[in-house]
C-alpha cells in the first residue's frame, strides 16, 4: 500500500476481525481511506463488504482491531455514535418516510429542541445552503413516496450531509436507478469530493469503480485482498482479484436461427395482491431460438408479468398462447400444466420461490416435480433417486459443495442459482422464463449461467430474460424490450441497442414514445 | 486469535437437552413438593414406581401413551403444513361418535374382523370431517385456523352434549352415555392377546389400540417424508410462494392435512371407547387432544419423538395418580401442575437450554460451540 501521512486519513482500519458463528466476516481488514476521495470497495456477494461498512457504521462491533476517524481511534458502540464521528451512511434500502416530506425526513432524529416549527426553519435554510453547496437539489416540500428513487436516494444523502457527516458510505447505490440517474449520482458524488467530502463506494459492479473512485479496495472471502489506484488497474484485473483466479469475461455469442412463434402475449393486464393494475396490455412474441430481453428499472411490472406467464398469478385482462395453449381469464392455466407443455421459469426470487431453505439439496432439485414418476418407488418418493439426479445437477453445473444432503439454504446465492438453473434446463424445456439469474450470484457463476442460457438458445429454445442489470441484458439478448410503468414502452434489436437510448426508455416511457 | 469451531452433535441436541430440560422441571416440581412439606425425592420414587413398578402400572402408563400418540401425531401432521391444529379435542370427540354409531347399529350383527375397520373407517371420515371445515375456512375464506379450531371443540363439546343426553342415552339409564356394545365392537386388550401365546399379564386397560397407533406413527413419518403428497405439504408449510411456484395447490393442501389430522385425532376413540369403555360416554376425550400439542411440540413433531414423549405424559398421568393417591397433601391439581411443569419446561421453552448445553460441552472439548439457528 502506499504510504499516505496519516493527517490525510479520513478513516484507517487496523487489523479489524469479525465473526458470525462459525463464519469469519472479515479477517485480519486494514484499510486506509484518504480524505476528499471517492474510495471504492469491492468484492464478490458475502466477501465481507457489507460487515465491514456495518463496523464502520456502529452496527455491529469488531471482535478485534481499530478504527481510527481522522487519526483518533474511535469506539462507535452504535450509529448515532457514527453520526457524531462524522459518518453517514447510504443504505441500499432507503430509509425514509414515505409520508413524510423531504424537510420532515431531513429533520426526523435531528430536531433541536421540543418545537419543531424553529427546527423546520433552521433545517429549511441549512437545506438551501446544502443544495447550493452540492447541487443536490430537491424540493423540501415534496412527500418522499411521490418522488422519483434517484431523489429519494438524494434525500437520504442529504439527510447525511445535515447531521454533518463528512464520510459518506454508499451502499450498492445504483441497484435501483436508471442509467442516467446513476450518471447523475455521479455527479454528485465527484461535487461531493470537491468541497472535500470523503466518500466511500461499495458496489459489485466493475464499471462503477472504474467510473467514478480514485482508490479502489478488493475484498475476498472477507478478506482484503489488494487496494489500488484506479488509474492503474483494469476491470479484469479486479475481476480476478474478486474471484481469486482467472476469469473469462468474454460471451461468445453466435448468430441465431430463430423459429416459430413459441409464446404470443396478445394485450396482457395482470394485477398485483392489492388490485393494482401493474401490467398494462402488453403484446411480444417469443420465437424459437431466441432470448428477448426484457429491460427496465425494478419494480415496473416486471416481475408480475413473469409469474402470470409462469402461472403462478393470474391475468386480469388479455391472454397469452403458450406452445399451442390458449391462456386466457377464462381459460387459466397452473404451473404444473405449463411445466407438462414444456415452459420452466427459473424465478427472480430463488430463496422464496425457487427453492423451499429448509429443504436438503435433493429436495429442493425436485421442487415442481415432486410428482414425477421417475423420482418414484411404488407409492413413495425413491430418496436414492432424487439424490442421484440432485448428484448429476450438481455434476454438470459445478455446485460446490457437491453435497445433496446439506441444507438449501447453506448454499451460496451463486451455488443456489446454478442448482435452480440445472433443475429447470435439464428438463429439455422448449420456452424458459428466466428473472434475474444473475442476482446475488459470483463472478465466476454468471459466466458459466450465461453460457448455459445461450447453448440452450442456440439448441432452438424461446428464453424470455428478465434482469434489471442492462449489461446483462445487452449481452445476451437478441432483442430487447422495454418496460416502465407496467407497459411496453418500445423494443430494439440488441445489434441496435444502445445504453443511453435504452435507459431513456426506461427512465421516461411516453416522451420518447411520442417523440 | 483463530478459536476451533463446531456443530452442536445431534445426541447432544435430541438426546441429552429433552433430559436437562425434564431435569429442570422436575428440579422445579421438587422445590414445589419441599414447600408444601413433602419429600420431593420419595414423591418421585413412588411416581416412577407407580408408572413403571409393577405390569399393571406399565399397562396403564401405556394406555394413556395410546391416546397421547394418536392426538399428538394428529398436531405434527397438521404443523408440518404449517397448521396450528387446536381443535384435536373436538375431533376426537366426534370421530368417538363416528365409531359408537357404527358400533350400536352393527354389533349384534357384523363379526369383530368387520365391525372394527368398520368403526376405524367411520370414527375417520367423522373426525376428518369435523377438521375439514375449519381446513376449508382457513384455505377459501381466510378464517384463521387456531381460532376456527378453537370454537370447533365448543361446537362439538355441546353437540355431543346433547346427543347423549336426548339422543343416543341408553333406555332407562340415568347417566349420558349410550348402552354398552357387545364383543363384536370391541378391541382385545393386550393382557387378553398375551394370553393367546400363553403368557400371563396383569390386567389392564392397555388394548390393541397401541398396536394401531404405532402403526399410525410410521404411516405418519412415511407420509410426511417419503411421499409425494408429503412433500407437498411440507412445501406448504414453509413457503406457501414456493408451493405456487412448483404447481402446488397450497388450498387443497390445507384440506387435506385437516382431514388427515382430524382422523388420527379421532383414533384416539379406539383406545377409550372400542378399547376399554365399551359404550360412548360424555366427555370421553378429557383433555387428551389439547395435551397432544404439548406431546408434539415436546417430541418437535416427529413421530419418534412423539413416541417417546408419550410415554413420558403416560408415565406422568399414571405415576402422578399413584401420587396422588399416596400422598396426602399432594392433591389432583399439584400432579397436573407437574404436567404443566414439564410442558412448560420441555415444549414452551425447549430451545432454553441449549446454549448452556453447547457451553458445558465446549468447555469440556476446549472449542467454541455453534448453536442452531444463532447468527
Amino acid at each position: 500500500m502506499s504510504q499516505t501521512p496519516v493527517n490525510d486519513l479520513a478513516i484507517e482500519l487496523r487489523g479489524v476481525h469479525k465473526r458470525f458463528g462459525d463464519v469469519h466476516a472479515n479477517k485480519d481488514v486494514n484499510l486506509q481511506i484518504r480524505k476528499g476521495s471517492i474510495h471504492g470497495i469491492i468484492g464478490e456477494n458475502g466477501a465481507g463488504k457489507s460487515t465491514l461498512m456495518s463496523i464502520l457504521y456502529g452496527f455491529y462491533k469488531a471482535d478485534a482491531g481499530d478504527v481510527l476517524i481522522d487519526g483518533q481511534v474511535v469506539r462507535l458502540a452504535n450509529s448515532r455514535a457514527a453520526i457524531e464521528a462524522g459518518v453517514g451512511m447510504v443504505h441500499q434500502h432507503f430509509m425514509l418516510v414515505d409520508t413524510f416530506t423531504v424537510l420532515e425526513n431531513v429533520m426526523l432524529g435531528a430536531e433541536q429542541g421540543m418545537a419543531l416549527a424553529g427546527s423546520a426553519v433552521a433545517a429549511r435554510e441549512q437545506l438551501q445552503h446544502l443544495a447550493e453547496n452540492y447541487q443536490l437539489s430537491v424540493d423540501p416540500d415534496a412527500l418522499v413516496g411521490e418522488l422519483p428513487v434517484g431523489e429519494q436516494q438524494r434525500t437520504e444523502i442529504l439527510k447525511a450531509l445535515y447531521r454533518g457527516a463528512r464520510v459518506l458510505i454508499l451502499d450498492e447505490p445504483t441497484g435501483v436507478l436508471t442509467p442516467q440517474e446513476a450518471d447523475q449520482l455521479f455527479r454528485i458524488l465527484r461535487a461531493l469530493r470537491e468541497q472535500g467530502v470523503t466518500v466511500l463506494l461499495i458496489t459489485h459492479k466493475l464499471r462503477e469503480i472504474m467510473d467514478v473512485t480514485d482508490q479502489v479496495s478488493v475484498m475476498r472471502a472477507g478478506e482484503m485482498v489488494a487496494h489500488r489506484a484506479t488509474a492503474e488497474t483494469s476491470e479484469r484485473e479486479l475481476a480476478e482479484l474478486m474471484v481469486g483466479g482467472s476469469v473469462d469475461l468474454e460471451l461468445d455469442k453466435s448468430e441465431t436461427k430463430t423459429g416459430d412463434v413459441l409464446l404470443d402475449v396478445k394485450g396482457l393486464s395482470a394485477k398485483d395482491g392489492r388490485g393494482v393494475q401493474v401490467c398494462h396490455q402488453m403484446s411480444f412474441q417469443i420465437r424459437a431460438g431466441e432470448i428477448v430481453g426484457v429491460a427496465g428499472v425494478s419494480g415496473n411490472g416486471q416481475s408480475e408479468l413473469l409469474e402470470v406467464l409462469a402461472g403462478i398469478e393470474p391475468l386480469s385482462a388479455g391472454s397469452f398462447n403458450v406452445l399451442g395453449r390458449e391462456v386466457s381469464t377464462k381459460n387459466k392455466i397452473d404451473p404444473k400444466e405449463l411445466r407438462q407443455l414444456g415452459l420452466n421459469h427459473v424465478p427472480e426470487d430463488r430463496h422464496r420461490l425457487g427453492m423451499v431453505k429448509p429443504f436438503s439439496a435433493a429436495e429442493t432439485s425436485i421442487l415442481g416435480y415432486h410428482d414425477a414418476p421417475e423420482y418414484r418407488r411404488g407409492m413413495l418418493i425413491d430418496g436414492d433417486k432424487v439424490t442421484k439426479h440432485c448428484q448429476s445437477l450438481m455434476d454438470d453445473f459445478d455446485v460446490r459443495p457437491p453435497d445433496p444432503t446439506l441444507r438449501s439454504a447453506a448454499f451460496s446465492g451463486g451455488n443456489q442459482q446454478k442448482l435452480i438453473i440445472a433443475r429447470e434446463i435439464e428438463r429439455q424445456p422448449k420456452v424458459l422464463l428466466v428473472g434475474q439469474p444473475t442476482r446475488g450470484v459470483d463472478i465466476g457463476a454468471i459466466a458459466l449461467i450465461h453460457r448455459k442460457l445461450l447453448a440452450l438458445r442456440d439448441a432452438g429454445v424461446g428464453i424470455l430474460l428478465v434482469s434489471v442489470e442492462l449489461d446483462e441484458i445487452l449481452a445476451l439478448s437478441d432483442r430487447i424490450v422495454v418496460m416502465c410503468g407496467g407497459e411496453l414502452v418500445g423494443e430494439v434489436s440488441a445489434a441496435e441497442a444502445d445504453k443511453a437510448q435504452l435507459g431513456l426508455m426506461m427512465a421516461n416511457a411516453r416522451e420518447v414514445a411520442n417523440g | 486469535m483463530a478459536e476451533q469451531t463446531t456443530h452442536m452433535p445431534t445426541w447432544l441436541r435430541v438426546g441429552v437437552v429433552p433430559l436437562v430440560n425434564l431435569s429442570m422441571a422436575l428440579l422445579v416440581s421438587g422445590l414445589i413438593f419441599w414447600i408444601i412439606g413433602e419429600n420431593p425425592i420419595e414423591a418421585v420414587k413412588l411416581m416412577v414406581y407407580g408408572a413403571f413398578g409393577y405390569q399393571e402400572a406399565i399397562g396403564y402408563t401405556l394406555f394413556y401413551a395410546t391416546n397421547f400418540i394418536f392426538t399428538g401425531l394428529a398436531v405434527a401432521v397438521a404443523f408440518h403444513a404449517g397448521l396450528f391444529n387446536i381443535g384435536g379435542e373436538g375431533q376426537a370427540y366426534v370421530g368417538g361418535l363416528g365409531m359408537a354409531l357404527m358400533a350400536l347399529a352393527f354389533d349384534d350383527v357384523l363379526p369383530v374382523v368387520l365391525l372394527v375397520p368398520l368403526c376405524i373407517v367411520s370414527g375417520a371420515v367423522f373426525g376428518a370431517a369435523w377438521a375439514a371445515v375449519p381446513g376449508w375456512l382457513q384455505a377459501y375464506r381466510g378464517s384463521h385456523i387456531v381460532i376456527t379450531t378453537i370454537m370447533f371443540n365448543f361446537i362439538a363439546s355441546a353437540l355431543m352434549g346433547y346427543l347423549l343426553v336426548s339422543v343416543l342415552i341408553a333406555p332407562g339409564s340415568m347417566a349420558p352415555e349410550t348402552r354398552k356394545f357387545t364383543d363384536a365392537a370391541s378391541i382385545p386388550y393386550l393382557y387378553e392377546m398375551a394370553a393367546w401365546f400363553g403368557i400371563e399379564v396383569s390386567r389392564s386397560p392397555a388394548n390393541g389400540s397401541l398396536i394401531i397407533a404405532l402403526l399410525c406413527a410410521v404411516a405418519v413419518w412415511l407420509y410426511i417424508w417419503r411421499s409425494p403428497s408429503g412433500y407437498a405439504l411440507r412445501t406448504v408449510g414453509f413457503s406457501e410462494r414456493a408451493a405456487s411456484y412448483a404447481g402446488i395447490d397450497a388450498r387443497k393442501v390445507t384440506v387435506i392435512t385437516m382431514c388427515i389430522s382430524g382422523a388420527l385425532a379421532a383414533m384416539m376413540g379406539l383406545n377409550e371407547i372400542l378399547g376399554t369403555q365399551h359404550s360412548l360416554l360424555l366427555n370421553f376425550t378429557a383433555g387428551y387432544g389439547f395435551t397432544g400439542i404439548a406431546v408434539s411440540l415436546m417430541g418437535r413433531n416427529h413421530p419418534v419423538g412423539i413416541v417417546l414423549a408419550s410415554l413420558l405424559f403416560g408415565a406422568l398421568y399414571q405415576g402422578g395418580a399413584e401420587l396422588a393417591f399416596d400422598m396426602p397433601r399432594v392433591t389432583r391439581e399439584m400432579v397436573v401442575a407437574i404436567q404443566g411443569l414439564v410442558i412448560l419446561f420441555s415444549g414452551a421453552l425447549a430451545y432454553m437450554s441449549e446454549p448452556w448445553v453447547a457451553w458445558v460441552y465446549g468447555k469440556l472439548i476446549g472449542k467454541r460451540v455453534i448453536v442452531e439457528g444463532a447468527v
